[in-house]
This record gives C-alpha cells, sequence and structure tokens, in this order.
C-alpha cells in the first residue's frame, strides 16, 4: 500500500517523530534543549540538511552504486552540514558561538543517514522531500517543547527574555539546565508521548 | 574490474562535486563571516576605546603586510578627520597570550585607549585587566613610543595588586604595539589617505 506524500509528510510530525518515537539523534536533543534559541537553531538546521540530503539522495539513486551508498551519503550530507555551518557563521554568529561543535556533529546525527539509507535510496523523489521536511519540524517541534520546559522552569526565561506569569516569588529549578536534568525532562516526555500513543 | 572502475569514479566525482560546491560557498560567505567575527570578538573592545567617533570603525578598515603576518587596521573619525587607528597587538600573560585593541591618534602619536580582547587569566584576578578601567586609562594620553613597564620592574604603570603577571602582559602588549606602530607608520599614512571622513 503506497502512502501519499501527505502521509510521508505527517507521520514525522506525530507516529514517527525522530526523538520522541524514533528515539534518534539524542546527542543534541540534550545539549542544545538548555535555551529555546538553540534547541529552535539546532531543529532548523537538521531540517535543511535534512531535506537537502533527502532530495538530492534520491535522485541520485539510480546513480549511487550500492556497495560504496554509506560513503556517498556521508559526503552528501557532510555537504550539507559544512553549507549550514558557514552559513550560520555568516549570518548568525551568536548561535554559532552558542551551538559550537553540535552544527559539525550533525553530520554523523542518525537521522540524516538514517532516512537516507532507510528511505531515500528505495523512494522517490517528491516522498523523499515530504519524509525530510516532516522529519525536520518534528524534530524542531520536539526540541523546541523540550527547551521550552527547560529553559521557562531551569532558568525563569523564555527565548532569553525574563517572564513574569510565574510570579516574582519564583526560583528557577536549575536541576533542569543541568546534563542530569536533560535526561529526566526527556524520559519524561518519552513516557508522555507512549501514554498518549497507547492504543 | 568494470564494477569496480564504477565505484571509484562514482565516489571521486561525488568528492569533487561537494568540493567545489563548498569552496563556492565559502568565498560567497567569508567576508561577512569575517566581519562578524570582527564584531563580535573585537567589536566590543574597539567601539568602547573610539568612543566619540562619527563613523564605524568595524567596517572603516584596510589590513597591511607585516612580514608574514597581515594586520587589520581599525580607523576611527574624530571631528570629521580620520585620524585614529585601532589595531591588535599581544602580550604574554598568565594563562597564555592576552591580545589588546589599541587606538592611536596618527597626529600626536598619543594612545588612545587600550582594550583587552579575548584572554585566559584567572577569573576574578589577572582577568581585571580586562574588566579595572583605572589599569588601562593609565594609558591613556601617553606617548605610544615610551617604553612602558610596571613599577615593580622600575616602570610607572601601577601593576593591579595580586596580578602582576597579568599587567606585565598588557605593558609588554603596548609596548610591543608601539614597535608594530613604528614598523608601519609610514604604511599606516598612505593608506588613510584614501579614506574620507
Amino acid at each position: 500500500m503506497a502512502k501519499t506524500a501527505f502521509q510521508e509528510f505527517t507521520k514525522g510530525l506525530w507516529s514517527e517523530v525522530p526523538p520522541y518515537r524514533l528515539v534518534l539523534g539524542l546527542c543534541p536533543t540534550l545539549a542544545m534543549t538548555k535555551q529555546v534559541d538553540m534547541g529552535f537553531g539546532m531543529g532548523l538546521a537538521v531540517t535543511f540538511v535534512l531535506v537537502g540530503s533527502n532530495v538530492l539522495i534520491s535522485l541520485l539513486r539510480k546513480v549511487i552504486p550500492k556497495n560504496v551508498r554509506i560513503a556517498c551519503f556521508i559526503v552528501v550530507v557532510a555537504t550539507f552540514v559544512i553549507v549550514v555551518e558557514l552559513l550560520m557563521q555568516a549570518y548568525t554568529y551568536e548561535l554559532f558561538l552558542k551551538m559550537g561543535i553540535f552544527i559539525p556533529l550533525i553530520v554523523v546525527n542518525c537521522i540524516p543517514l538514517g532516512r537516507a539509507e532507510a528511505f531515500c535510496y528505495k523512494k522517490g523523489v517528491l516522498p523523499s522531500f515530504a519524509d525530510g521536511l516532516g522529519m525536520g519540524l518534528g524534530y524542531t517541534i520536539s526540541l523546541t517543547v523540550l527547551a521550552i520546559i527547560r529553559e521557562v522552569f531551569g532558568n525563569g526565561t523564555f527565548f532569553n527574555q525574563p517572564i513574569s506569569f510565574l510570579g516574582p516569588s519564583f526560583q528557577p529549578f536549575s536541576f533542569m539546565i543541568t546534563a542530569p536534568g536533560a535526561f529526566v525532562c526527556l524520559g519524561l516526555m518519552l513516557c508522555i508521548m507512549n501514554l498518549l500513543g497507547k492504543k | 574490474m568494470r564494477e569496480m572502475l564504477r565505484l571509484f569514479v562514482v565516489v571521486t566525482l561525488f568528492g569533487a562535486i561537494s568540493g567545489g560546491i563548498l569552496a563556492g560557498v565559502r568565498a560567497g560567505t567569508q567576508e561577512r563571516i569575517e566581519y562578524q567575527q570582527i564584531k563580535f570578538v573585537k567589536g566590543p573592545a574597539i567601539l568602547q576605546i573610539m568612543k566619540g567617533c562619527t563613523n564605524d570603525p568595524l567596517t572603516t578598515r584596510f589590513k597591511i603586510k607585516d612580514g608574514k603576518e597581515e594586520r587589520a587596521f581599525f580607523v576611527g573619525v574624530f571631528d570629521g578627520k580620520p585620524n585614529t587607528v585601532a589595531f591588535e597587538a599581544t602580550g604574554k600573560g598568565y594563562g597564555g597570550e592576552i591580545p589588546i585593541i589599541i587606538a592611536v591618534n596618527m597626529d600626536n602619536d598619543q594612545i588612545v585607549g587600550v582594550g583587552v580582547t579575548t584572554h585566559r587569566e584567572t577569573p576574578g584576578v589577572g582577568a581585571r585587566v580586562q574588566t579595572d578601567p583605572k589599569f588601562t586609562s593609565q594609558f591613556k594620553g601617553q606617548s605610544i613610543k615610551e617604553p612602558f613597564k610596571v613599577k615593580g620592574d622600575g616602570g610607572k604603570i601601577d601593576a593591579i595588586s595580586g596580578a602582576t603577571v597579568s599587567s606585565r602582559g598588557v605593558t609588554g602588549a603596548v609596548v610591543s604595539s608601539g614597535e608594530i606602530y613604528n614598523r608601519l607608520k609610514s604604511n599606516i599614512v598612505e593608506k588613510m589617505k584614501s579614506i574620507k571622513s
């Protein structure tokens, strides 16, 4: 049963959302969600890489020999990652400084390589594009949600702006900002997603 | 054998095309990246010591070759005349090199200001050479040709107490900037002529 492009797009947003359902790409999910701008930026960078590499790999899937496909995937993904890195350096330098090593590390993130191997090498351009866009946006939303929880409760700010609705007596729950806090937060999110997904 | 050759050709082509694309993107963004680095790393120090200038010193800049190195000079316009240049120099501190930005008035060779940029001195101790304006303001108005030394070494610069090595590092950086200035002054004057106020 062939799925439509629209279904390929929406699966990335809910039923196969990368960090919570596929449990892929967790390293930046933990490290880049201290602040909302970091999480959002990371998500968009991954989206750009995913859409680009998905489309290109599915276009070239007849040209790429089976034996060396992984090497070719990595070259394609790495090219897009370096393009993103240069663009971020040129236009969003402050964010680039904050995200640091995690931008080049998108190359070894399992999502772009996994999609290339599991999806684009077998499917056409349109479903691959839809898949990349859906997965990327799903990843962006996931990271942003996690970052909102961590930044609001852990630091009392939102997009680096202090927020007032928590009241003046609010004390930042700084555990949320630390690395163990990221694990606990991610675990709770996985738990909620599993409860919601229960049939 | 033919299959082998095909693998080689495909991977080589992938690498070559990707290299070409990246070289293109890099060439296209290089100038902007350089500007961003200047703006966020050296920019705050430059703007602080050039306070009161009527132009944007970060965009009014030129480069001069100094031996193997290329040095960037930032021009400040005061009272309608481009008469001040700021440039970078380094001295040896406690935690490594201390880079400073120093601004010099070309008309009378006086120091307009000194600012420390990215250093690795001990926070709260040596790092005060960056945050304590009393220390760096000692250089203000002095001639850049003077051989500055901290008081402990027989000079007249008051070192920050507990941070003699860092203070000596900044003083050394000012002295080495004097050497750079003397060496390149004629080139600087030449380049300044082309800058409109």
